[in-house]
This record gives structure tokens, sequence and C-alpha cells, in this order.
């Protein structure tokens, strides 16, 4: 047996199953499916946000929705879609795959990981409990100043709205420590930094993404809450304040937001091309450059969502260059995917499907978002429909689409079972098809003066018809993804009949050389790594395809032990922050407690 | 099963720094962009609050209703001496780490304590220095100067705090003669971590009280 699986001499093995087993898991695949589930829950509630949105703007002067129910579902949409279903889509895609492509047994800290996500639960369900009050936050999702002011929000909404993004920005950050260090240290011997998959390559700048954006809207956030709460004057003009402030802090954290979000995406579809394309990824150097140098500039370009708060020609101009700047290392990026699939010998199996639909959309998204880099054009285009336009075709074309392959081909990695290609590709014509009747037309809206953050429209504008497409087109995307969901039903009811190997779609990277879905340890025996792409080593030297590999004991393999503490702590934190809105200085305190007893508990219990 | 048999079965790390190590570091760059936000919103307020009282001394402000020369509430003599011990507190550190790491537990204990002692004192005449400058009529919301200068000086008290409060735990540890020199990492963390906000305070210090 490998020499890190040692003997090992605890009490009984805990049980393996049922509700606690969850609660108090350490095991960075089950808090994988945890982030998973959760963000897939989200996603759902978000686009049920989507479709109310669309339902009201299908017909101009519309009264389905008010005013202000309308402000709170496209704020919570926004909010919504970006921390709590794509951030965490990557999250789940960093827990499950991260360890397994870089050889290891799992994360760094497991239980800080298992941290990440109790505060992050617990952050979207409280910013979600905001509607039970009728107070869903209403000032959009970047909160822009003096909107947000006690004199404009009087109400709870904006309350709910900050100290839940305070509580999922613990969570960020714990995640990015965890996997910053994990993806640094816990590497198989010769993964070296150049050999490793380009998934985990995107990961680990977003964690550093992450790190150095996530403190500046902390604070942003932190001067918020105490102009809300103690009548601090941050953000108010009256009293010397500035609210251009907020825009700045937002946005410095606002612009890495955006590669926070498509950097995972990008990863994906450059793990999903060269296996469907029987060739390794083209350009790998210049793909790992591209990407840092991306995330790099992604700090100097803030000010691009500002040009209409008149910041001067310089600053305007600078902005504008580094942000035109930005589409040389994206087009180097879509340059090497079309590489990748050139000469390849294609396999047009699902996941190659969204990978391509990616590549077509993020480019249109791509394209749009360079004519905003022009300030005369942007001042035409922002607060505007086209500015609406262009993030979804960044986001659902570009994020969503990737995820949804990136399930399709790692689903069996992680359940054992394949997801049906057949229902797959019908998905994918239906979202394809709805996506762009849905977006499209909103460039033209949005180029006709359609404001964004409105709740109707005034008939005879020329308006009338392209809502309708839109609305047409968002209903196909429920559809779409209501047959995502009966493909996962039948497949799930008929997994039996179709168990996955661990190596379906004959894979590069070293999660295909375990069984699906994988064991405990992950690897009975940590691999060494020679080159890139090396379970396609491995193949080329065994003559074939591996034999299939087998489940072992690995009762012998020391696996850290549950815990509850992080679970604890993560209670005690968000009551911490709860209760600057309700209940104020004592619930404060009896979080910082449970919060201090959590915390000591968690570094002074054995972690076997 | 016993702790050094924990700590050998973890395998060798791919660069060969230590994890937690690594995870503290990259923890203080991180902070490192908090700090900055804060201290930046300090600058950017410089001048702008619309009434006293203010940082220096000023010839025009408005204070009680009317325009009038002000004087500045800043103590720059109490806050050099807790600048300094605070300072020192870092080398203390560095002494006791240096007593763990040659498993000389009088040399560890004594320094550790000392270190302890100054955070607790710069934590004391941060209290004293807030308190002073509320009975100077410089309440929270009093003006810009005061909610940045507040939020920035109060954030890295927290954090001096949190760090009194870590390194009494390992304090203890020694104490109990549970911080053997295998396990003087457990301290250097803490040092780090220490250290860290010392130098913020090297930056603070400089830029919100010296420059007028
Ligand atoms: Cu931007």
């Amino acid at each position: 047996m490998a020499t890190s699986a040692r003997e090992h001499a605890h009490a009984p093995a805990p049980s393996k199953t049922g509700l606690w087993s969850w609660l108090t898991t350490v095991d960075h695949k089950r808090i994988g499916i945890l982030y998973g589930a959760s963000a897939f829950i989200f996603f759902l509630i978000g686009g049920l946000e989507a479709l109310l949105i669309r339902w009201q703007l299908r017909i101009p002067e519309n009264n389905f929705l008010s005013a202000e129910a309308y402000n709170q579902l496209f704020t919570m949409h926004g909010t919504t879609m970006v921390f709590l279903a794509v951030m965490p889509l990557s999250a789940m895609l960093f827990n499950y795959l991260i360890p397994l492509m870089i050889g290891a047994r799992d994360v760094a800290f497991p239980r800080l990981n298992a941290f990440s996500y109790w505060v992050f639960i617990l952050g979207g369900l409280f910013m979600n409990a905001s509607f039970l009050f009728n107070a869903a936050p209403d000032a959009g999702w970047f909160g822009y100043a003096n909107l947000t002011s006690k004199q404009y929000s009087p109400g709870m909404n904006v309350d709910f709205w900050v100290i839940g993004l305070q509580i999922l920005g613990v969570a960020s950050l714990a995640a990015a420590v965890n996997f910053f260090v994990t993806i640094i240290n816990l590497r198989a011997p010769g993964m070296k930094l150049m050999r490793m998959p380009m998934f985990v390559w995107m990961s680990m700048i977003t964690q550093v993404l992450l790190l150095l954006a996530f403190p500046v809207i902390t604070v942003a956030l932190v001067f918020l809450l105490t102009d809300r709460m103690f009548g601090t004057g941050f953000y108010i003009p009256a009293q010397g304040g500035d609210p251009i402030l907020w825009q700045h802090l937002f946005w410095i954290f606002g612009h890495p937001e955006v590669y926070i979000l498509i950097l995972p995406p990008f990863g994906i579809v450059s793990e999903i091309l060269p296996v469907f394309s029987r060739k390794p990824l083209f350009g790998y150097a210049a793909m790992v450059f591209s990407g840092a140098f991306i995330a790099f500039l992604g700090f100097g370009v803030w000010s691009h969502h500002m040009f209409s708060t008149g910041l001067g020609p310089i600053a305007d101009s600078v902005f504008s260059l580094t942000t035109m700047l930005i589409a040389i290392p994206t087009g180097v990026k879509i340059f090497n995917w079309i590489g990748t699939l050139w000469g390849g010998s294609l396999q047009m199996k699902t996941p190659l499907y969204y990978a391509l639909g990616f590549i077509a959309l993020f480019v249109i998204g791509g394209l749009s978002g360079v004519m905003h880099a022009s300030p005369p054009a942007d001042l035409q285009q922002t607060d505007t429909y086209f500015v609406v336009a262009h993030f979804h075709y960044v986001l659902f074309g570009g994020a969503i689409f990737a995820m949804v392959g990136g399930a399709f081909y790692w689903w069996p990695k992680m359940f054992g079972y394949m997801l049906r290609e057949g229902l797959g590709k019908v998905q994918f014509w239906i979202m394809f098809i709805a996506m762009n009747l849905t977006f499209f037309p909103m460039h033209y809206a949005g180029l006709h003066g359609m404001p964004r953050r409105t709740y109707t429209y005034v008939a005879g504008l020329g308006l009338d018809w392209l809502n309708l497409v839109e609305t047409i087109g968002s209903l196909g995307l429920a559809v779409a993804f209501t047959l995502f969901m009966v493909n996962i039903f039948v497949s799930f009811r008929g997994r039996k009949a179709n168990p996955a190997p661990a190596d379906p779609w004959n894979g590069a990277t070293l999660e295909w050389s375990i069984p699906s879905p994988p064991q405990e340890f992950n690897f009975p025996e940590i691999p060494t790594v020679e080159g890139r792409d090396p379970l396609w080593t491995a193949k080329r030297k065994h003559g074939g395809p591996l034999p299939e590999p087998k489940r072992v004991d690995g009762s012998n393999i020391h696996l850290p032990n549950p815990s509850y503490w992080p679970l604890v702590t993560a209670i005690g934190m968000s009551i911490m922050l709860i209760g600057f809105m309700a209940g104020g200085l004592p619930v404060n305190l009896i979080g910082v407690a449970i919060l201090f007893f959590g915390a000591f508990r968690w570094a002074f219990e054995p972690t076997g | 099963m016993s702790h050094a048999d924990a700590h050998a079965m973890h395998p060798p790390t791919a660069t060969g720094l230590d994890t937690r190590k690594l995870a503290i570091w990259t923890f203080i760059g991180s902070e490192c962009l908090f700090f900055a936000s804060l201290i930046s919103t300090y600058l950017v307020y410089k001048g702008k609050s619309l009434v006293g009282p203010l940082p220096h001394d000023a010839s025009q402000c408005m204070l009680d209703g009317r325009m009038q020369q002000c004087e500045g509430v800043f103590e720059i003599p109490l806050v050099t001496f807790g600048t300094a011990v605070l300072l020192f507190s870092s080398y203390f550190v560095v002494k006791a780490l240096s007593g763990a790491q040659r498993g000389n537990r009088k040399q560890l204990i004594g320094w550790l304590s000392a270190t302890v002692v100054g955070g607790l004192f710069f934590v004391g005449m941060q209290v004293y220095e807030f308190y002073h400058f509320f009975h100077k009529g410089l309440g929270y919301t009093t003006n810009v100067f005061s909610a940045s200068f507040y939020t920035l000086t109060g954030f890295h008290g927290t954090h001096v705090t949190l760090g009194v409060i870590w390194l009494s735990t390992v304090l203890v540890l020694a104490i109990r003669g549970k911080l053997p020199p295998e396990k003087a990492l457990n301290l250097e963390l803490a040092a780090l971590y220490w250290h860290f906000v010392d130098v913020v305070w090297i930056v603070i210090f400089p830029v919100v009280y010296l420059m007028k």
C-alpha cells in the first residue's frame, strides 16, 4: 500500500449516511454536491424571478406586477444569479474537481471548506427570507448610493441585502484561501504548475480575484451598514459624503467579479474541448497567461461602469483603453479554443454541444462589451436593455452554457450514471434558440432607448413586439431547464441500466482514472504525474483503454474526522451579522459568543 | 494516536511550504486590500468634513453652529507612545518564537506575556483615545473625518484585539506545556498575523496622524 496510507486507530467509523453525516461532512465531494444542489435551487428561484419580470414586460403598460414588486424581483434576480447561483455552481466544481484533478485526497482545510458552505447557505437563506417579510432588496444588485440610504430606502429591504452580502462574502473569502492553498500545496508529485489542467489554472486565478476583490466590497458594505444603522455619512452628500465613492468601491470589486463568474466557465470549456476533439488544448501556455492577464487587467477597468458619472476626459480615456485591451487576451482564448477544435476528430457528444454554444454566444457578448468600452457609445447604451443583452450573452450564453456542459461532462463522475444524450441535445437546441430569442432583441430595444430597471413601457415606441419575443424566449428557457430536470430524473431512474464507467469520455485528466463516483479517499495511491494530460499518456503507454479501476478497501487510509463545529461557527457568524438588523447589540454578542465557542472547539478538536 | 503521529501523517507539500503558513500569508494578502480600502476612504474624505471637530488645528471650522478657530483632536504624543509599544511587541513575539523553537520555556512564556501585555496596552490606549475624542465632541457620526477615522482605527483595533486573544490562547498552551519545539508553528502563525497588524499600523500612523 502507498506510504501515505497509514494505519488508523480510531473508534468505529461514524455513519456515512443520513442527515447528520451531511451536516458534519468534511469530504470535499459531498460539500461540492451540497454547493451544487443549493446553487441549482437558487438558480431556479432566480429563473422564476426572471420569468415574472418577463411576464410583466410581455405587453406595454402591464399591471401584472407593481413597480415595488418589480424592483424587488430584478434586484433579487441579479443578486441571486451572481452570488447564489453562478458563484456557488463554480464552488461546486472547485470542491468536487480540484482535489481530483491535482491528485489530492481532500482540500487543504476540510473543516474550513464545510464552514464556507454553511456560511454560504445561511447567507442565501437569509437573503431570500426577505420575501417572507415582503421586504426583498429593491435597490438593484449594484445597490447604488444614495438610493440605498435610509432616507430613500427606509424599509428592511436594503438591510437584508447588505447583511446577506456580508455573510456571503465571508463564505467566498474562506473558500478562496482554502482553494488557493490547496492548488499551491496539495498537488500530487510531478503535477507542476504548468502541467495543471486548465480548469485548475482558471480556478486558481479566480481565487486570487476573490481574495483581492471581496475585501473591497466588504468595506463598501460596512460603510453602507454604518450609514443605515448608525447615521454616518459615507455616501450622504448632506453630511459631506460622496455617493460616487460607493460606485468606485463597488466596481473595483464588481469588474473582477465578472471574471470571478466567467473564468471557471473558461476552465470548463478548456477541459471539454480537448477531450471531444481528441487532441490536447491548443496553446496551453498562452491560455494560462491570457487568463492571468485578464485577471490583472480586470482590476484596472472598473470605471467603465461609471462613464456616465462624468469622470472627465482623462479618466474616461484611460479606462476606455484598458477595457479595450482586455479584448486581446480574451481573443487569444477564443482563437485557442478554435485552434483546439481545428483538425480534431470531433466527438459530437452533449458536453461538446454546450461548449460550442458557449464559444458562439460568448463571442457575441464579448463584442457588445467592447462596444461600451467607448465612452460616447456607452453614454447611449448605459442603463438601457443593450447592456442587459450584453451581460446575458456573457453570463447566460457564456457561464450557464459552460456550466450545463460541465454538468453533462462530470455528472457520470459525480453520480455514477450517465445523463441521457438525446434529451441533452434536445435541451441544447431549445436553450440555444430560446436564449437568442430572449436576449438578442434586447440589443434593439436598448438602442431604441428602452431603459433597464423600469417596470413598464408605453405602447407604440416600437418596443412591443421585441418584448413579446423576449418573453416567448424566456418561456423556452424554462422548458429547457424543465427538460434538464426531467433528464436527471429519468437518468436516475434508469441508473442501473446506464452505469458510468470510470472514463466514459476518454478523458485526459486524473479524475477519470478512478471509479465513478470516486471513493471517499479519492486515490488509493497518490498518483505521480509526468506531463500534461496524464491519463492520455497512461493510455498511450498501455496501448489502449485502461482496465476499469476496482473499488478497493480504504479502511486503512487516513481521512479527516467529520465535525459539526464549522456549522456552529457559521451559525454564530451569521447571528452576529444579523444582529445589526434585528435585536441589536445583544444579538451581536450572542453571535460573537457562539462564533468564539465554535471556533475554539474547532481549533482544539482532534482532527484524527 | 499521538500528535507526533498526526504530523507525520501529512504528506510533504508540493512547494515544501507549510500549508497553514501559506494560508495565513494568503489571508494577509487579502487583508491588505481590506485596509487599503479603509485607508483610501480616509484620504478621500480628508478635508471634506462640513463641521468640526477636525483632526488637526484649523483656523476656520464650523463648530457649535459658528465658524471659529478650532483645536485638532489628535494627541500625537500619546499615539506615538502606543505605536512604539505595538512595534516593540512585534520584537517581543520574535523573542518568544525563538524561545519556543529552542524549547526554552522561560523565554517563551516571558516574552509571549510581554507581547500580550503590549497588545493590551495598545488597545487600552485606543479605548482611552476614543473616549477622549467623544468628550471633545467627536462622535462617530459627527463628520466624514470621524466616520472614516473611527471605522479605520476601530477595525485595526479589532484586529489587535483578535491578535491578543490568539496570542493569549497560545500563551495558555505554553504555560500548560503544550507548545514543544515541534509545535512552535502554532506560535509562528499567530506571530505572522501579529506582525501584519503592526505593519498596518505603521501605515496608519503617519498617514492618519502625522499627515496634515
Ligand atoms: Cu466591468
